[in-house]
């Protein structure tokens, strides 16, 4: 076992210790504060495993907003939870329990954890890392491979930043370094859209759901 | 390598998943569902992002190493780090209309635990056959 | 929270570092990691630190919440664009390589780039207004005081 491995599971641990603790514990103040530190352990985990846009992500949104979030509702809603008539529920263990089961049957014939050649790597994947999806002849980016082909592309820094002699200068040749965010922009653009799309309608349901009714309008 | 080392990412991350929907289904308060239906949905983000590691891979950000020239070694697979993306900016949308719809509860009923308010609705569905 | 001294001043320090930092991850999505939602988050925090700090009034009285939700809807709008400008040019939509007609390859970090401030313009927004929304006082809460809230 590697010390990657050992790290990474003895984080999967104590993550799983807080999950537990999160859903036990009985003041909801403690909830979210739990929740806030399981967001940050996670955080963490991402780090191991090298997501590091998730793990900015989730430290961003878990430790910052979700936080804020319970925080500001339980001024509302109160603070502590009723007392459960039993401390275990058994249906409920007995249901998550064989769901479990069914699942880790499901994960036996997966690929190894890290295996190079499993099929998630192997076919798209590769394409995408080197930025050349729709860049082939016969594809909708034909205009590109063919202006691409026209050895003007070698030395040019092709960051919008500037083209200062400071800023990185590298033969990317008209694709960008971060990976995720290519993906993110043009090969799953539809995505995004509609991503910052839900955000709105999140925001815009906040407004309606949450509007103060003043006594003195109609 | 064991079954174990070879799985155990997936099987914490179903262990997690069983967390969160054991939270769901067994606590009664309202809040304490929507916050285990965040570490349902944290356990599904490590499914995915563990299948998208690669053994000596690294961070999928290109970068130049000593020779000036680009890293050619392997990169961790972007594909799923940016649909997780994607996912946990989705998550957080729903977490903040379901406190929304729960506070609003609060003011209604003047509850928020599961079985009291379904007792407030039978009894209010009695009175008015009544 | 505004009679703290190390509150006020701490804030006063950190405030604008906050929003350049939010800034800087935004238009450095494409070069390291970040992006859009994560820069958007960080300016968000900026703007409740402040109402923590100074009170809602405050920030009512320099961004009400009319703007906010107008800002969040010109984000998604940035986003949508991009894409019908370069449906416009003859591709097809949210095709970066016909931003700059001459080298396509040169359209993509612009049109990456746009995006990505459309992204975050909606989010930091949105987030504010969440804040904003959550933190309301109850209708009938005596204790608070709703001129200064």
């Amino acid at each position: 076992m590697s010390e990657q491995l050992l790290v990474d599971l003895g984080l999967l641990s104590l993550i799983a210790a807080l999950a537990i603790a999160v859903i036990e514990v009985r003041s909801l103040f403690g909830a979210a504060m739990l929740a806030g530190i399981y967001s940050l352990v996670m955080a963490l985990e991402w780090t191991t495993l090298h997501a590091v846009d998730v793990a900015f992500t989730e430290a961003a949104v878990g430790a910052g907003i979700s936080t804020v979030l319970l925080i500001g509702a339980l001024v509302h809603v109160g603070r502590d939870e009723k007392k459960p008539r039993r401390r275990v529920d058994l249906r409920g263990l007995v249901v998550v329990g064989i769901t479990g089961a069914f699942l880790v049957y499901g994960t036996l014939d997966m690929p190894a954890f890290g295996d190079p050649q499993a099929p998630v790597h192997t076919h798209r994947a590769v394409r995408l890392v080197e930025q050349q999806v729709g860049k082939l002849p016969g594809g909708p980016g034909e205009r590109h491979a063919a202006v691409e082909n026209a050895a003007d592309t070698a030395f040019e820094p092709t960051s919008v930043v500037g083209s200062d002699p400071l800023d990185l200068v590298d033969d990317f040749a008209g694709h960008v370094p971060n990976m995720v965010t290519s993906v993110l922009a043009t090969y799953r653009g539809y995505d995004t859209m509609f991503e910052t799309v839900v955000i709105l309608i999140a925001g815009m349901s906040m407004m309606l759901l949450l509007q103060r009714r003043r006594k003195d309008v109609r | 390598m064991s079954l174990f080392a070879t799985h155990a990412n997936y099987w914490f991350a179903i262990l997690i998943m069983m967390i969160g929907l054991y939270g769901i289904i067994a606590k009664r308060n309202l809040i304490k569902q929507a916050i285990a239906l965040g570490i349902f949905q944290t356990g599904i983000f490590l499914f995915y992002v563990s299948m998208a590691v690669i053994n000596g891979g690294t961070v999928p950000v290109w970068f130049l190493d000593e020779a000036g020239k680009k890293y050619a070694g392997p990169y961790d697979n972007p594909l799923p780090h940016c649909l997780m993306l994607t996912a946990i900016v989705v998550s957080v949308s729903v977490f903040a209309v379901a406190i929304a719809i729960i506070v609003n509860i609060k003011h209604a009923y003047g509850t928020i635990e599961e079985d009291e308010i379904l007792n407030l609705e039978a009894e209010a569905a009695a009175g008015s056959e009544a | 929270m505004k009679e703290q001294l190390v509150l006020r001043v701490v804030a006063k320090c950190l405030i604008p570092p906050i929003l350049i930092f939010g800034c800087y991850i935004i238009t450095h999505g494409e070069l390291s990691p970040g992006g859009g939602f994560q820069g958007g988050i960080v300016l968000a925090s900026a703007f409740i630190l402040h109402a923590l700090i100074h009170g809602r009034a405050t920030l009512h009285q320099a961004f009400p919440r009319n703007l906010w939700a107008t800002i969040a809807t010109i984000g998604a709008l940035i986003f949508a664009g991009v894409g019908t400008y370069s449906l416009l040019r003859g591709g097809q939509f949210l095709d970066y390589g016909w931003i700059v007609p001459s080298h396509p390859a040169k359209g993509e970090p612009w049109g990456m780039t746009l995006v990505e401030y459309g992204v975050g313009l909606t989010v930091c927004s949105v987030m504010v207004l969440i804040y904003d929304m959550i933190s309301e006082p109850a209708e009938d809460d005596p204790t608070v005081d709703e001129d200064s809230a």
